[in-house]
C-alpha cells in the first residue's frame, strides 16, 4: 500500500517536472523558432493574422537576398576577420601573461592581479569617450586595427584570468625540468606547456571569438562607412531602412548567429566549464 | 664542460643570471602592462581630464572649468531620471535572473530524468545566451510589435488585449526591455549554478533526511548555504554588467518614449554622440565608473576570501 502511493508520488513529481520543464523550454525556444521561422516567410506573411510558425510558401529567398548583397556580405568578411585577429592577438597576449602569474613570484603580482581583475568591471561607455579621441589622433578611425585594439581591452582580462586558472591545473614539474636542463622560459612555455594546455587555449579562444563577434558599442561609434560595418551593426542598419524587410532582417540575425552556435555545438563542455568558472561576460 | 659549471668559474656570471631570472616574469607581462596601460589607465585618466573642461574633442583650447559639469550633471532631471531606470532595469533584471536562473538549475539537476533528456533540456535553456543584443534586439521587436505574435497569443488566451505598443506606450516600455533582458540573461546564472548543484555532497542532503527536514527546508538548509559564494560573485557581476548595458535598449527603444527607457549608458551615449558635448558626457560617464568600481570592490573582495 504505502509502496503503491510512494510511486505514484513519484510519478506525480515526475511529470511536475517535465511540465515545468517544457513550460520552461517554451519561454526560451520560442522567440528563437519563431525567429527562424520567420526568416523563411515572405515579407507579406510576417503580419499575417492569425500568424503561423510553419509556413506554406516556405522559400530561402531572404537568405539568397542577404548572401548575394556584397554590401551584407562585406559585414560578415569585417566580423570574422575582426573576430579572428582578436582571438589571436589575446591568445598571445594572455598566454605569456598567463605563464608569468602561474609560474612566477615577482614583486607586484599582486597588485596587477587585482587591476586585471577590476578592468573587467570597467564600463565601456567610460572608455569609448577617450578612445573615440584617441582613435582618431592616431588615424585608426574607421579602420579594422581600431576596433582590434579596442576590442582587446574586453579580451585581455578574462583570457588572462582563465588561462592562469588553466596553467595552474597543470603540474609545475613538466616545464620546470625543462628549464632545469637550460632551455629557455620561451622554450619550456611554447614547447611544453602551451601543446598539453589545448583544450584551456581552444575554450579561452572560443570566449575571445564570441565578445568580439558580438561586440556592439565601439564597432558602432568607431566605424563609419558601410564597407567598415559589422554584423551587429549591419543588423542595425537593416532596421534602419524605410520599409522593414522583417524576414531579411530575420535572416541576416540566424546568418550572425551560426558561428557561435557552431562553436557552442561543438565546444560544448568547454562553454559550460568556463561559464561555470564566472569569469566570462554574459 | 657542461654550461652549469661555466656560470660557476666565473664569479658575477651566476649573480647575472639570477637577475636575468628575477625579471623574467617582467618580460612575459610586458605585452599585458603595456596594453592595459594604453587601452585602460591612459583613457580613463583623458575622461576624468576632459569632465573637468568646458569641452573637448570638438572644442581644439578646451579651458578648464572645475566642477561645473559634474554640477550640471547631477542637477539634470534626465540624469535623475536614468539613474531611477537603470537601477529599476538593473535590480529587476538580476533578482529575475537569480530566480529563473536557480529554478532551472534545479530542474535540470533532477534525478527523475535520464541525462540525455536533461542534456536536451539544458541546450534549450541556453539558447537566449547564444545570441548577441543586437539580434536579441530586433526579435524582441518582432515579437513585441502591436500586430506582433505576443498580443496575437494574448489575446487569443483572453489575457490580454489588441495590439498592445510594448515598446513604445510610456507605462510599459521599461517593463518590455528588463524582460527582454531577463530573456537574455538568465542562462549565465543558471550554468554557475548547476555546476554548484552538481558540487553539492550528497551526503549533506542525506544527513538532512536523517534530521527529518523536508524539500524546502533542505533547499534553504543546504542548497542555499552550499550555493551562496557562487551566488554572490554571479550577483555582483550581473550588477556591473546589468548596469552597463546599452545595446539591447540602443536597439529596441533608443531610451525612449520620453526618456522612460533611458539609462545611464544611453544617457551618456547621446551626450557625446549626438549632442557633441564631451566633456559632459565624460562628467556622466566618470559617474558611471564610480558607480562601477563600489560594485568592483565588494567583488575583487568576494573573490579573494573564496580563493
Amino acid at each position: 500500500m504505502t509502496m503503491t502511493k510512494r510511486s505514484r508520488n513519484r510519478l506525480l513529481m515526475k511529470a511536475g517536472v517535465i511540465l515545468a520543464l517544457i513550460a520552461g523550454a517554451l519561454f526560451a525556444g520560442f522567440p528563437i523558432l519563431w525567429m527562424l521561422s520567420s526568416s523563411f516567410k515572405s515579407n507579406g506573411e510576417i503580419f499575417e493574422f492569425p500568424p503561423r510558425l510553419l509556413t506554406e510558401d516556405f522559400s530561402f529567398s531572404a537568405y539568397i537576398s542577404i548572401l548575394t548583397d556584397p554590401t551584407k556580405v562585406r559585414f560578415f568578411v569585417n566580423s570574422y576577420v575582426v573576430a579572428i585577429a582578436v582571438t589571436l592577438l589575446t591568445l598571445v597576449v594572455a598566454i605569456l601573461a598567463a605563464y608569468a602569474f602561474s609560474r612566477f613570484e615577482f614583486r607586484g603580482k599582486r597588485i596587477i592581479n587585482v587591476v586585471i581583475v577590476s578592468v573587467q568591471a570597467v564600463p565601456p561607455i567610460t572608455l569609448l569617450i577617450p578612445y573615440f579621441g584617441l582613435v582618431v589622433v592616431l588615424g585608426l578611425y574607421n579602420t579594422y586595427p581600431g576596433l582590434i585594439l579596442t576590442y582587446m581591452v574586453f579580451t585581455l582580462p578574462y583570457a588572462i584570468i582563465m588561462m592562469t586558472g588553466y596553467f595552474n591545473t597543470l603540474p609545475r614539474e613538466l616545464d620546470e625540468a625543462v628549464r632545469m636542463d637550460g632551455a629557455g622560459s620561451m622554450t619550456a612555455l611554447w614547447k611544453v606547456l602551451v601543446p598539453i594546455a589545448v583544450p584551456g587555449i581552444v575554450s579561452v579562444g572560443i570566449y575571445t571569438f564570441m565578445i568580439a563577434w558580438n561586440e556592439y558599442l565601439f564597432a558602432l561609434t568607431l566605424t563609419k562607412t558601410e564597407d567598415m560595418r559589422t554584423v551587429p551593426i549591419g543588423i542595425q542598419l537593416l532596421m534602419g531602412q524605410h520599409s522593414y524587410q522583417w524576414n531579411e532582417i530575420m535572416a541576416m540575425s540566424i546568418l550572425g548567429s551560426i558561428p557561435v552556435l557552431i562553436l557552442f555545438l561543438f565546444f560544448q563542455r568547454y562553454f559550460m566549464g568556463g561559464l561555470a568558472s564566472g569569469s566570462v561576460k554574459s | 664542460m657542461t654550461p652549469t659549471s661555466v656560470d660557476r668559474t666565473r664569479p658575477g656570471a651566476g649573480r647575472l643570471a639570477k637577475a636575468r631570472r628575477g625579471s623574467e616574469p617582467y618580460a612575459f607581462i610586458l605585452p599585458t602592462a603595456v596594453l592595459l596601460t594604453v587601452l585602460m589607465i591612459v583613457p580613463i585618466v583623458m575622461v576624468i581630464g576632459y569632465s573637468f573642461t568646458n569641452n573637448v574633442i570638438t572644442n581644439k583650447h578646451p579651458q578648464l572649468v572645475g566642477l561645473q559639469n559634474y554640477l550640471e550633471i547631477l542637477g539634470d532631471p534626465v540624469f535623475h531620471t536614468a539613474v531611477i531606470n537603470t537601477t529599476v532595469f538593473t535590480l529587476g533584471s538580476v533578482a529575475a535572473h537569480l530566480v529563473l536562473g536557480l529554478a532551472f538549475a534545479m530542474l535540470l539537476n533532477t534525478p527523475l530524468l535520464s541525462r540525455l533528456t536533461k542534456a536536451l533540456f539544458r541546450t534549450i535553456y541556453i539558447l537566449p545566451w547564444l545570441f548577441t543584443a543586437a539580434v536579441i534586439a530586433v526579435l524582441w521587436r518582432l515579437l513585441l510589435s502591436p500586430n506582433g505574435v505576443i498580443n496575437y497569443l494574448l489575446d487569443s488566451s483572453g489575457i490580454g488585449s489588441g495590439q498592445i505598443e510594448w515598446l513604445s506606450n510610456p507605462s510599459l516600455a521599461l517593463g518590455s526591455v528588463t524582460f527582454i533582458n531577463i530573456w537574455a540573461g538568465y542562462p549565465f546564472f543558471m550554468i554557475s549554478l548547476l555546476a554548484g548543484l552538481q558540487g553539492i555532497p550528497q551526503d549533506l542532503y542525506e544527513a538532512a533526511t536523517v534530521d527529518g527536514a523536508n524539500g524546502i527546508q533542505k533547499f534553504f538548509s543546504v542548497t542555499i548555504p552550499q550555493l551562496r559564494p557562487i551566488i554572490i560573485s554571479m550577483l555582483l557581476l550581473d550588477l556591473i554588467w546589468t548596469s552597463q548595458q546599452f545595446a539591447l535598449i540602443w536597439m529596441t527603444t533608443g531610451g525612449g518614449p520620453i526618456n522612460v527607457t533611458e539609462m545611464l549608458s544611453t544617457y551618456t551615449y547621446k551626450l557625446a554622440f549626438s549632442r557633441y558635448e564631451f566633456a559632459l558626457a565624460s562628467t556622466s560617464a566618470v559617474l558611471v565608473l564610480a558607480l562601477s568600481m563600489v560594485l568592483a570592490v565588494f567583488y575583487v573582495r568576494h573573490q579573494r576570501a573564496r580563493d
